[in-house]
């Protein structure tokens, strides 16, 4: 069952008709992650595993901060710890500690919901939230196969995929995410989309002004913008960030298998059936002189002499 | 009048053939329903949409397998030769309704030599592209790109292997007495004359 009311369901994966159109008053809301501001202390994924009742195995320490070392299905937020080295504004080498907080990022065009063959088993909130519904999930991956971030995750105890909700269920009644409640230097942010991407701006200004000239707001407009964005410092390099992709898009492979394709090949398929039905309709079978003799009232019989 | 019958399939070979049949009907339902919304509900003829998933790629595995031995069984009647082509140009008489100006077929004619390939090669592309995304087994070994061109061509490669069974199945509805080449292993003495005139003449020694 989705966290909201079916009303405010606005897109539905493997679904061809539209979802109900009545309510669409609802605000689109975002999550500012201000990756200038995070100091590392992981109070969000905390907070994460908390509301979320999650608790992931105990991993092992592999010389970095990164814990755990990757998104799983119980872990559907990770600070990814990026030591690199950037150039002053005075041309000089300086060693920066990036963390970004690493997780869903709710697309506007989400390629898991695209990807997805299982009717409502992934689906889009008017807010812009996009959801796993895990009781329609057949675990067979196409999710992540779709995602341009590499964030779903299938679980090895249910063969079902999970990810970040931001907390459908809390702003479903008003509240923030837990992670944005948990966070001690306001690095999270929540609220509507459009108040976040003014407050990030003012962010980037002021970056801007303690040198960090490319500082900018990461929203990418390949998959239609975000309801998590970013506030990089080096917003012209988000690849800095572990891998932050710099043009996400849901990749012509899977707009191909699941746009044009679908539709072609059934027609092709529903068209060899009617062209087999109508030419023997028409033409005719093929007939032999045993078929006809004995009037072509007996079948052929197994009395016959074999050779 | 007794009436000639000739071994044109040996019971193994049946057997064979009706396994390869099977799955692919139920690979075939069970792939759809993953492919288009619009069949979906397949899913409920494998008890839903996780045992869906489960066991299509089984039933492929069973199909490729099924039919690599066919393959070797009859990839030597199904050598293409430039006879073929002359068939290939009258095809399109024959489906018209024009029986008479069709080149003499050996055991196999043109068409189902051709169909014979296409199968072999859409299976092959299927079993292989297959594990490149069997979750939750074997994905996880493959980069991101090689899985989502693996998805793209097991769609296709099966567009191809549906479209070929439909033809195949069609075939045998129009060319009389062709079913219980399969059925039964036999076919009649006046069909292998009229259909393939050259095998009947290697079985008897005259036209």
């Amino acid at each position: 069952m989705s966290s909201l009311q079916s009303l405010d369901i606005v897109r539905r994966s493997a679904t061809t008709t539209p979802s109900p159109q009545a309510r669409r008053a609802e605000k689109e809301v975002a999550k500012l992650i201000d990756v200038s501001s995070c100091i590392g202390c992981k109070a969000c994924q905390v907070a994460c595993m908390q509301w979320n009742d999650l608790r992931d195995d105990v991993g092992s320490n592999i010389g970095t901060y990164d814990n755990p070392r990757d998104l799983s299905a119980e872990s559907w937020t990770v600070m990814r710890f990026s030591e690199v080295e950037t150039k002053t504004q005075a041309e000089e080498t300086k060693l920066e500690w990036l963390i970004r907080k690493d997780g869903c990022m709710h697309c506007a065009d989400p390629g898991c919901l695209k990807a997805c063959p299982a009717p409502g088993a992934i689906v889009q909130y008017t807010n812009g939230i996009v959801d796993f519904i895990s009781e329609h999930c057949i675990g067979c991956g196409n999710c992540i196969t779709g995602c341009p971030f590499d964030v779903p995750r299938i679980s090895k105890k249910d063969n079902k995929a999970y990810k970040c909700s931001l907390c459908s269920d809390r702003v479903g009644v008003g509240l923030e995410p837990a992670c944005v409640k948990a966070c001690p230097t306001g690095a999270i942010r929540f609220g509507s989309k459009e108040d976040m991407l003014d407050f990030g701006e003012e962010r980037v200004t002021d970056l801007k002004e303690r040198g960090f000239a490319q500082a900018a707001v990461y929203d990418p407009q390949g998959v239609s913008g975000t309801h998590v964005v970013y506030v990089l410092q080096h917003g012209d390099k988000p690849e800095l960030y572990h891998g932050l992709p710099s043009n996400p898009k849901i990749s012509p492979l899977v707009s191909l298998w699941k746009g044009i394709a679908k539709p072609l090949a059934v027609a092709a398929m529903i068209g060899a059936v009617l062209t087999g039905f109508f030419h023997y309709m028409t033409v005719g079978p093929i007939e032999n002189e045993d078929d006809n003799d004995e009037g072509g009232k007996k079948a052929p019989t197994p009395e016959g002499e074999r050779v | 009048m007794t009436r000639r019958y000739f071994q044109r399939y040996q019971r193994p070979d049946r057997i064979n053939h009706w396994i390869v049949a099977i799955c692919l009907f139920l690979a075939g339902l069970s792939g759809l329903a993953l492919f288009h919304p619009s069949m979906y509900w397949f899913t409920n003829l494998f008890g839903g949409g996780p045992w869906t998933r489960i066991l299509h790629p089984f039933l492929g595995v069973i199909m490729a397998l099924g039919f690599a031995r066919l393959f070797f069984r009859f990839r030597r009647d199904n050598v293409l030769t430039d006879a073929d082509r002359q068939w290939n140009r009258t095809i399109f008489a024959l489906l018209r309704g024009d029986k008479g100006n069709m080149p003499p077929a050996g055991k196999y004619n043109a068409g189902q030599k051709m169909m014979f390939w296409t199968f072999a090669i859409s299976l092959l592309v299927l079993f292989v592209t297959g594990f490149l995304f069997w979750r939750p087994w074997f994905a996880h070994f493959f980069p991101i790109t090689v899985v989502r061109l693996a998805v793209l061509l097991h769609a296709f490669a099966a567009t191809m292997l549906v479209l070929c069974a439909i033809v195949h199945v069609y075939a045998t509805i129009w060319v009389k007495g062709t079913l219980r080449a399969m059925t039964r292993g036999t076919v009649s003495e006046g069909w292998v004359r009229k259909n393939h005139p050259l095998w009947y003449r290697e079985l008897t020694g005259h036209d």
